[in-house]
């Protein structure tokens, strides 16, 4: 048995013009890795479960890189206007991924 | 004569604080089945300590110099001083924080953020649900179960602002010795409105600002140890704040933007024996001696 079922991994930042958070809840994620593929802005990674060293399933995170700067990276899936669903959160099946804003 | 003077002040570094190292004399390193140690070399900050079979021997803090890899060396260099312990006793080394990947003697690296839900859980005890990391130049919000490990996180390093580094920049300038800050600023009339800015560029030309409009030297840094608790609050409050909560890190030693913090969200922060600016190394020191027992120690 799991002693929590929810897992929060939140990436992003909080600036002046609002709140820009990916989370990702790391008990659902499987590590398939299709939200890396879906994803066109190549925020997302697949790898080692950074931060619980003992859990040895792989996880999705989002890059290093991308995560002082996902208000601009992710901003071409984000219109203004007649938003679809986010790919990313469409490729997950277990619902994983969520985004803040 | 002026110029005397002034040469005197610039050789005061108010930013600084004393480096310490402690090593536990009751423990028999020489018995201790496996030793692992945790070197945490962050921004500001460099910690190394040494466990022996899970508990803690020796511990260093040091300042972090321009070299990373240097720091990590000196930490651990510093941690064993004057124990005895040969370097090459060591079974496993665990690199962490900002400049884990510039640890040269570390098997693995592990984030800091596991590292300080992990070292928090022991040196507060297994009762913490809640702990802030206030480091050189991020900010770390991180709730954990009764096994220390992390259920949900936020790490905000985009901006160092109401960060360590800002509060040394602000007692140069106000020529405060660091360890001073927190008690001087409980000494005012009246609480300030806090500064409008944490921005430490910003915060120097308002601090400025209102020493020139009168303001005592004290009041200002109210003002601005209730901005830095804040802004601190602005982030932890996104994660949920559960009961214990504890604070790691330099700025824990700070009772001025600590008591203005907890005020703000109403709870008592827990306390310790332990250097609060030693759990991320003690996190990832802890990890160590778990993945050598689990035989997951690979070298």
């Amino acid at each position: 048995m799991k002693g929590c079922d929810l897992i929060l991994a939140n990436y992003g930042y909080k600036d002046g013009s609002g709140e820009y958070f990916i989370t990702i809840d790391t008990d659902k994620c499987d590590g398939c890795g299709k939200c890396v593929e879906a994803c066109p802005g190549k925020v997302l990674e697949v790898g080692e479960d950074q931060n619980d060293p003992l859990n040895e399933n792989e996880v999705a995170f989002v890059t290093e890189a991308e995560r002082k700067k996902i208000k601009y990276t992710c901003g071409p899936c984000k219109p203004a206007s007649n938003r679809p669903e986010l790919p990313c959160v469409t490729a997950c099946e277990p619902n994983a991924i969520e985004h803040s804003w | 004569m002026a110029e005397e003077v002034k040469e005197n002040d610039e050789k005061q570094e108010f930013w600084r604080w004393t480096e310490s190292n402690w090593k536990n004399p009751d423990l028999k390193w020489e018995d201790a089945k496996i030793i692992t140690a945790g070197i945490d070399v962050g921004s500001v900050s460099s910690q190394a300590v040494i466990c022996a079979d899970g508990e803690i021997f020796a511990y260093s803090n040091m300042r972090t110099g321009s070299d990373s890899p240097e720091s990590a060396k000196n930490a651990l260099n510093y941690a064993l001083e004057g124990t005895n312990m040969p370097e090459s006793r060591i079974d496993y080394c665990i690199g962490t924080g900002y400049g884990r990947v510039n640890v040269p003697m570390a098997d693995r690296s592990i984030t800091e953020i596991a590292c300080h839900a992990r070292g928090a859980n022991f040196i507060y005890g297994n009762e913490v649900r809640t702990v802030l990391d206030v480091g050189g130049q991020d900010c770390k919000a991180i709730r954990c179960d009764e096994k220390g490990k992390v259920i949900n996180f936020l790490m905000n390093d985009k901006c160092a602002a109401g960060t360590g580094r800002g509060m040394e920049v602000f007692a140069d300038l106000l020529s405060v010795p660091i360890v001073d800050v927190g008690e001087r600023s409980f000494k005012i009339k009246e609480e300030p409105t806090p500064v409008s800015s944490t921005c430490v560029v910003y915060a120097k030309t308002e601090a400025t600002g209102l020493l020139r409009k009168g303001w005592e030297v004290n009041e200002v840094l109210a003002a601005y140890c209730a901005a830095m608790a804040e802004r601190i609050y602005s982030l932890i409050e996104r994660i949920g704040i559960e009961k214990e909560f504890a604070i790691t890190g330099g700025m824990a030693k700070n009772v001025g933007v600590i008591d203005r913090l907890m005020k703000i969200i109403k709870m008592d922060p827990m306390k310790t024996k332990w250097d609060t600016q030693i759990a991320g190394a003690v996190g990832a020191g802890l990890f160590g001696y778990t993945l050598v027992q689990k035989g997951k120690g690979r070298k």
